[in-house]
């Protein structure tokens, strides 16, 4: 039991466990104090000062986010010093900041706008101090656009980028009025060890931070008649697109999002699900050669553990931060770039199409698979395999733009040859998701039997816990896959670049004992990721989670390798997984990359 | 006329160190609870301008279950007009690296560091030399204490006891939150004591003659002396050691060149005294006697009648500007915004009660900036704003 202490915050009395902050006090007790450089996933910074408050008998104001409560304190949140003080400060911060809000990215949902409005701030008393003289937008990166004449200088992306991504890409530079957020040695956004993950854009309380994006570029193709525009769309956005569009946190939009795209103009509206379970069929079966070139063949080149790579933002970590292990990586696509590099091939040639001819489009809730599209090796079917790359966020802002009402659209399906999927393929939005979808091939091929966890749920790699570890055991399996019998199969799943620096030092350190293991660049996976709907927070993120897993308990197949256009795939086109066709379109390489 | 207490030199703190050995021997022969019941009993308050008591600060650190604790003497001597430290550590080091010795004793450290300010780089050599004699000494006596020197690299808020932390653990120098309190939770999360160079001289000052013959000197409140840098328009610019409580008008008597207008004492971030208010002006630690008691790390600067306390002012607050951290948002923002109003003010583009405004923003700056340096901005601020608008607006 936590020691109490009694406190009164505007005169209620109320008894607190003690060490807790006087924010989290006022707010379980109902009294709203505003904050700004505070985060529920981020360290107490108590920068901004916009939560001040007055403690009776002290002659200083006290950063509610940062000060505890001490027995007896007779804490005001309202007095008459502390609202001049708080407008004062929001004033400052409006004097440093580029309020051009109408042709803003973030107008509407930008903390401090909101604040200017909750204190009516109507008068300029202090004199503007940006836009200040040549300062330059950096557009460099395809993935994040960094606008410092919006920054306030709360840090939240500082700390986003080490405390929750361990990357320190972004950190703050001079002092004084000089003091701003910048890069190693300054040097533009795609020119340093940014991961592209996008997480400092879901935590910049203001438009300092915002994907680079593509909305202008997909309406004139979706206006072009000469091209057949069409569109995939990720597991995680079917579960945040709604929070955009009024709908409660956690709610599943499925059928209204496939409607929304029809209406849009897209020529066809497909899933990138379909493209998880053929990641599930490709990786699954990787793991399998892996396993026995290691454990029977006892072949030196081949590393064991096995890494996913479907997130990009992690893919450019390890590129980056251990360049001397892309070897662990599966060779596997992602999702997205499967789909893009089938798109131009099998999806024109049995639609009858000119590849040429199509503009691919994906909806992601991730701000790296911009920069993954734009990769050089992304180009398998001879062309750009897939051309745009828009967030949750921009797809909402489009239904938006084309006065769609989304909340009346009725269910739509979405179009075949690459739109069918099952329970497995939407689990990818989830930390643990694609560890758990390939457990449940993997187990059954080898053994020909179902993964023994009830309902196929495999709660192990479930929840937010950073790093997670599952172990099965195989027995008795298939002839073919003897040697593995009696194996203990361990896995591990990491989700942040923060846990997963944690299990790679391990690898580094050659203490992991894993087999596979699952890494995705965003606290929570994909449906934490950096394209999705802000805000987030640890709480959000478990409602998404949950909406993942009952849009997966809902699905009739929930196995990747029974998803029929799957079969239909490899019997008219791949042939058979890591096959010749498979290398060409589904498998890459990866490039190490300099930290400097 | 002059106050009751007449201004008075003291010849401590320069005085020969040659007994540093037998004073530290002594000294940590003696129990801690002794040794911090004679500082508890001096009076001593810190000699960098806060004034915290430093016997309780040593107790505080020394109750703390830790096995690792930390020594640290702040000697980054950043605050304009201010150059005692200096001094202290070139003429006589032994004194603080006796009483660093002595605090280790006390709270159970034996690791003590020296941040020095970047700019004293051409003090590190003898000061080198100093710790290794007086390391190989400890050694002799078999007695468990190293200190190390670790340079600051230019920054004014490295002065700030946690910003001095951070920078020392390799990271920006940015003021932390407090509470945890460096008794507590210093250096690398230990528990640690934080002196300023003099406050280390003064005790061992007190280790050599007994705290009684510190409290007499002083008044009440404000015990024992201290030394002053003198500078500006003075006859006889340089380091003194006075006895405390003194008077301002008698300062100024001593010190003045006759044409006195104002005085600021404690540096930029100190207080701005009129001539007017030089007789009802005591300087010394909180506690008020007569009129005003000013806390100050040292630093008196006079002004006579031929400086414009406007660019006084912009002076100050240029270095504000750009010595702030830049982490919280009324010092950072603060800061330029009382530059840019008092330039609109002077160049005709704000009226003269933008000023007024100026001033209320002050106020928020000293209620809610994180730290010292955006809290006291308002104080030099207030005063010339106050006693010299005219000089402000024409």
């Amino acid at each position: 039991m936590a020691k109490k202490v009694k406190i009164t915050i505007n005169e209620v009395a109320v008894e607190i466990e003690a060490g807790t902050s006087i924010l989290d006090a006022a707010r379980q007790t109902g009294v709203i104090i505003p904050t700004l450089c505070y985060h529920k996933d981020l360290c107490v910074a108590g920068n901004c000062r916009v939560c001040v408050v007055e403690i009776v008998g002290q002659k200083r104001l006290s950063a509610a986010c940062a000060t505890p409560c001490e027995e007896g304190m007779d804490i005001l949140t309202n007095s008459f010093k502390v609202r001049n003080s708080r407008k004062h400060i929001i004033e400052l911060l409006l004097s440093e900041h580029n309020a051009d809000c109408t042709r803003c990215y973030k107008n509407g949902n930008c903390e401090l706008q909101k604040l200017a409005s909750d204190y009516k701030i109507m008068t300029q008393d202090f004199i503007r101090l940006v836009p200040y003289k040549n300062y330059t937008i950096d557009q460099y990166s395809p993935s994040i656009i960094k606008d410092d004449s919006k920054c306030i200088r709360c840090q939240r992306c500082v700390r986003t980028c080490e405390e929750l991504q361990g990357v320190n890409a972004l950190t703050v530079a001079y002092k004084g009025d000089h003091m701003k957020i910048s890069t190693f040695f300054e040097k533009p956004m795609n020119d340093v060890i940014c991961t592209n993950c996008g997480q400092c854009i879901n935590h910049c309380p203001t438009g300092a931070l915002v994907e680079r994006n593509y909305i202008e570029e997909v309406w004139e193709a979706i206006a072009d008649k000469s091209v057949h525009v069409i569109v995939q769309t990720a597991p995680a956005v079917r579960i945040g697109l709604g929070e955009e569009l009024g709908f409660p946190v956690g709610s599943r939009v499925t059928g209204k999002m496939v409607a929304a795209l029809k209406r849009l103009g897209f020529d066809a509206v497909m899933d990138t699900d379909f493209s998880a379970d053929l990641t599930i069929m490709e990786e699954g079966t990787e793991l399998m050669v892996r396993l026995k070139k290691v454990l029977e063949d006892h072949d030196p080149t081949i590393m064991l553990p096995m890494a996913t790579s479907c997130s990009p933002g992690w893919i450019k970590y390890i590129e980056h931060m251990y360049p001397g292990y892309l070897g662990h990586l599966s060779t596997c696509k992602s999702p997205q770039q499967m789909f893009g590099a089938l798109a131009k091939t099998y999806y024109a040639k049995q639609r009858g199409l000119d590849p040429e001819k199509i503009v691919s489009v994906s909806i992601m809730p991730c701000t790296a698979k911009k920069f993954e599209s734009n990769r050089p090796e992304m180009h398998d079917s001879g062309y750009r395999d897939v051309d745009y790359v828009l967030t949750t966020r921009e797809l909402a802002i489009m239904i938006k733009q084309a006065g769609i009402d989304f909340m009346k659209l009725e269910d739509r399906p979405f179009d075949s040859l690459m739109g069918e999927s099952t329970g497995a393929a939407v689990i990818f939005g989830a930390t643990g998701g694609v560890m758990e979808a390939a457990l449940r091939t993997v187990y059954e091929l080898v053994t020909g039997r179902e993964i023994p966890f009830e309902n196929l749920n495999i709660t192990p790699v479930r929840g937010m816990e950073g790093i997670k570890e599952a172990s099965v055991k195989i027995e008795s399996p298939l002839e073919q896959w003897a040697f593995l019998d009696g194996v203990e199969l361990k896995c591990a799943v990491a989700h942040g670049l923060i846990n997963a620096k944690t299990v790679m030092d391990s690898i580094a350190a050659g203490t992991s004992q894993y087999h596979f293991i699952e890494f995705m660049a965003c606290p929570g996976g994909c449906l934490g990721g950096g394209g999705q709907p802000i805000p987030t927070n640890p709480e959000i993120r478990r409602k998404r989670a949950e909406a993942i897993y009952a849009e997966d308990e809902g699905m009739k197949l929930r196995k990747s390798h029974l998803n029929p256009e799957i079969l239909k795939i490899y019997n008219d086109f791949l042939l058979k997984p890591m096959g010749v066709k498979s290398h060409d379109l589904l498998h890459t390489k990866y490039t190490a990359r300099a930290r400097f | 006329m002059g106050s009751v207490y007449q201004l008075k030199r003291v010849d401590f703190i320069f005085k020969d160190e040659k007994d540093w050995k037998v004073i530290l021997k002594n000294s940590i022969s003696r129990p801690a609870h002794e040794l911090i019941n004679e500082l508890i009993s001096s009076e001593l308050k810190g000699r960098g301008g806060a004034g915290f008591p430093t016997g309780l600060k040593w107790k505080l650190t020394a109750e703390e279950n830790d096995l690792v604790k930390y020594v640290i003497c702040n000697a980054d001597e950043g605050e304009p007009g201010t150059f005692k430290d200096r001094e202290i550590l070139s003429k006589v080091p032994l004194k603080v690296l006796t009483s660093m010795a002595v605090c280790g004793h006390v709270i159970r450290s034996n690791t003590g560091y020296i941040y020095l300010r970047g700019e004293y780089f051409f003090l590190q050599k003898d000061l080198n030399k100093a710790i290794s004699e007086f390391e190989e000494y400890c050694r002799e006596i078999n007695f468990d204490f190293s200190i190390r020197i670790f340079m600051g690299s230019g920054a004014y808020i490295c002065g700030e006891e946690t910003a001095l932390f951070e920078s020392m653990e390799g990271k920006r120098g940015e003021p932390r939150n407090k509470p945890p309190f460096p008794s507590s939770y210093g250096y690398m999360g230990k528990p640690t004591v934080i002196n300023n160079v003099e406050t280390l001289a003064h005790t061992y000052t007190i280790f050599e003659y007994g705290a009684k013959r510190f409290y007499d000197l002083g008044v009440q409140y404000s015990r024992g002396s201290k030394l002053f840098s003198v500078s500006g328009d003075t006859p006889k610019p340089g380091i003194y050691e006075l006895e405390l409580g003194m008077s301002l008008f008698d300062f100024v008597e001593e010190f003045g060149d006759g044409d006195t207008k104002a005085v600021q004492v404690g540096g930029a971030s100190g207080f701005l005294v009129p001539r007017k208010r030089f007789n009802e002006t005591t300087i010394g630690f909180q506690g008020k006697l007569t009129g005003i008691s000013l806390p100050t790390g040292g630093s008196m600067m006079l002004f006579n009648s031929s400086r414009s306390m406007y660019n006084v002012l912009d002076n100050y607050l240029e270095f504000f500007r750009e010595e702030s951290c830049g982490q919280c948002t009324p010092c950072r923002v603060g800061c330029q915004q009382l530059l840019n109003g008092i330039k609109a003010v002077k160049r005709g583009d704000k009226n003269a009660q933008y000023l007024d405004k100026l001033l209320r923003l002050t106020e928020t700056m000293q209620n809610t900036a994180k730290c010292g340096l955006g809290q006291s901005v308002a104080n030099s601020f207030s005063a010339i704003v106050e006693n010299f608008r005219e000089e402000m607006i024409y």
